[in-house]
């Protein structure tokens, strides 16, 4: 070994020990630094925990209706009561919950990618596929999504949900991509993607592999807060008999039955609203705390 | 100007045929009216039912774009056609969005206004006990979902009127029928009747826009134009309401077309669950009972109300940035 390589690995060795943590690590740490950040992925972990783990410490399941026990009230048998039906609160909820978490996620990353997707491409090329894309992008915008959404229910019965989750999806991705779509049209000037340009990168090349990944942040934000959208849409839907089709069941069916016996029942309403009330605070908190996480000019209280 | 505002006000209307004739496709295909007729007992023969929905052009025989040009064709003359019920669905929808329009109105204004004051002045006294405890309301009411907060309200009140003893909040419906009384007793029911919708409908929206309103405020704050304008010896107050909110209200104005989608939603929710005999409550029954005239006309009432709402925020940026007027 050479004095000059040895001097290459010492050098090495000590650019490795200072070495910059990575984007994730970062973001990661501010989150967690934050008060607001931690409350709400301690929540979101333990309602996972609760949603996946749950139903496996009692031995009701949610299709399992005690019929000695009609609108009992939580004792140690049924933890959090029982429904009209016998059915077991505890069971039900978690259920409901577990469904309501996964359509809520998968909506909002589908909702998410088709935004970043039009967006760029509407941005990316201008003109006439601009002006198109920005066409449907404000017909979405102008048809009632409930409605259409409701009209469409038929299809979701017989246990379609992924169907239902790509409709949903398909109603929350237009206020996005129009940002998307101006963050584009300034990146689209910036050098590094003109020198990939006249280097011959093919245009969609270009756009996933420069455009999309440099707004990642905003990306990564608003996939959050369009989980939390999607539950509050979902839930609605459910609670009117259009979304998640019976015998399965979503938050949003149970809280529209346990409204109907709130009033001398609380355990019937009271889990399953809380529950859900929890969990959009707790998407909320941690979509907020993040996208202060990538702020690098956000002020940052200890 | 004009021409601007010639050019988008074509675009829109574009935008409403295009839109209420894909709602009209869809819920022609999807929904399916014969099913009203089926499980009665005695069976009505086939051929009655054939010739019913014929009659109301909701027969599913009868190729979907024939069905379309009919209605289109009674559509260009300002008719909608009729209900499965036989009525005409214009008059139904005439008399519920009267009660729709004062609902929203109302709630509009109490949430907007109440959201954006508490915004700014949460944003003026940045980290004080009053911006904690908006911004904590705010994300909290931002976790309940419309549904939800109107059944709790609900609750709420029903407990409250056993505690007072009194019928004070009423929950059902928009007026007492039969009511014996004056004028005053109307109108004292009438706002019984308002509180817990009007509550249930202005609550989110007030939390949206008062975080929106305090993050907008405070970017303004820093700015150089407040700095001088107190330099040149304006008050405190005069420079925070004139220079100030009126600089931070141009965002939340654009907003405003992007949420009136969602209040629209969130009128179709308070309607159904306190009993408003509205267009929201005819929207979930018309499905329910698989009405496509209904659901078509609701959708073209709803892509116009949207529509106008975008309208009135280039107006309303128009009122408060100069630029867009000259410019």
């Amino acid at each position: 070994m050479t004095i000059a390589e040895e001097e290459l690995t010492e050098q090495r060795a000590s650019v490795d020990r200072i070495k910059a943590p990575s984007r994730l690590r970062v973001v990661m740490g501010r989150l967690l630094r934050s008060g607001r950040g931690r409350t709400g992925s301690v929540l979101l972990a333990l309602i996972f925990l609760l949603a996946f783990a749950g139903p496996y410490l009692t031995r009701w399941t949610y299709t399992a209706k005690d019929f000695t026990a009609f609108l009992a009230p939580p004792s140690t048998e049924h933890w959090w009561g029982t429904l009209q039906t016998g059915a077991d609160v505890y069971a039900v909820t978690l259920r409901g919950t577990r469904r309501s978490l996964v359509v809520g996620l998968l909506a909002a990353v589908v909702g998410t990618a088709l935004a970043a997707v039009v967006g760029a491409f509407a941005g990316y090329f201008g003109s006439w596929t601009d002006r198109s894309l920005t066409w449907v992008t404000d017909l979405l915008l102008v048809l009632p999504a409930f409605l259409i959404l409701a009209i469409m229910s038929p299809l979701f019965a017989g246990g379609q949900w992924p169907m239902f989750v790509l409709v949903l999806a398909l109603f929350l991705w237009m206020v996005t991509s129009k940002i998307v779509r101006s963050m584009t049209i300034s990146l689209r000037e910036r050098e590094f993607i003109q020198a990939a340009r006249f280097m011959g990168v093919p245009p969609t090349r270009i756009i996933f592999r420069h455009i999309i990944p440099n707004m990642s942040s905003l990306l990564v934000v608003d996939a959050t807060l369009n989980v939390s959208a999607a539950i509050l849409t979902e839930t609605s839907l459910s609670y009117f008999g259009f979304g998640i089709q019976p015998p399965d069941v979503s938050l949003g069916s149970l809280i529209a039955d346990g409204a109907q016996t709130a009033l001398y029942a609380p355990w019937t309403f009271w889990f399953c609203a809380g529950l859900l009330i929890v969990t959009v605070l707790a998407v909320n908190l941690v979509g907020d705390s993040l996208r202060d996480a990538f702020d690098p000019t956000a002020r940052r209280s200890g | 100007m004009a021409g601007f505002l010639a050019r988008r006000l074509l675009n829109y209307l574009v935008l409403i045929v295009v839109a209420t004739s894909l709602a009209y496709m869809l819920a022609a295909s999807a929904l399916d009216p014969r099913s009203n007729y089926e499980g009665r007992n005695p069976p009505i023969p086939p051929a009655v039912v054939d010739a019913r929905l014929t009659d109301l052009n909701l027969n599913d025989r009868t190729p979907l774009f024939e069905r379309y040009l009919t209605w289109a064709g009674a559509l260009a003359h300002g008719d909608f056609g009729r209900t499965v019920a036989g009525g005409s669905v214009g008059d139904d929808l005439g008399r519920r969005i009267g009660v729709t329009l004062r609902l929203i109105t109302v709630g509009l204004l109490v949430g907007s206004v109440t959201g954006v004051l508490v915004g700014a002045y949460a944003a003026v006294k940045q980290y004080g006990a009053f911006d904690r405890l908006s911004t904590a309301l705010s994300f909290v009411v931002l976790a309940v979902p419309t549904v939800v907060l109107a059944n709790i309200l609900i609750i709420a009140a029903v407990r409250f009127n056993e505690a007072v003893g009194a019928q004070i909040l009423l929950v059902s419906g928009e007026a007492t029928p039969g009511l014996q009384g004056g004028f005053a007793a109307a109108g004292i029911d009438r706002i019984q009747h308002l509180l817990l919708p009007t509550l249930s409908l202005s609550l989110g929206l007030a939390a949206v826009y008062s975080r929106y309103q305090r993050n907008m405020m405070l970017d303004v704050l820093g700015a150089d134009f407040i700095r001088t304008a107190m330099a040149k010896g304006l008050s405190r107050r005069a420079a925070l309401t004139r220079h100030a909110l009126r600089t931070a209200l141009i965002p939340a104005v654009t907003y405003f077309a992007f949420t009136f989608g969602a209040l629209l939603v969130g009128t179709t929710f308070t309607e159904k669950i306190f009993g408003w005999h509205g267009v929201g409550e005819q929207l979930v029954d018309s499905i329910s009972t698989n009405d496509i005239n209904t659901v078509a006309a609701i959708s073209c009432f709803a892509a116009l109300a949207v529509l106008l709402a975008a309208l009135a925020s280039d107006v309303l940026h128009a009122v408060l940035d100069p630029r867009v007027r000259v410019g």
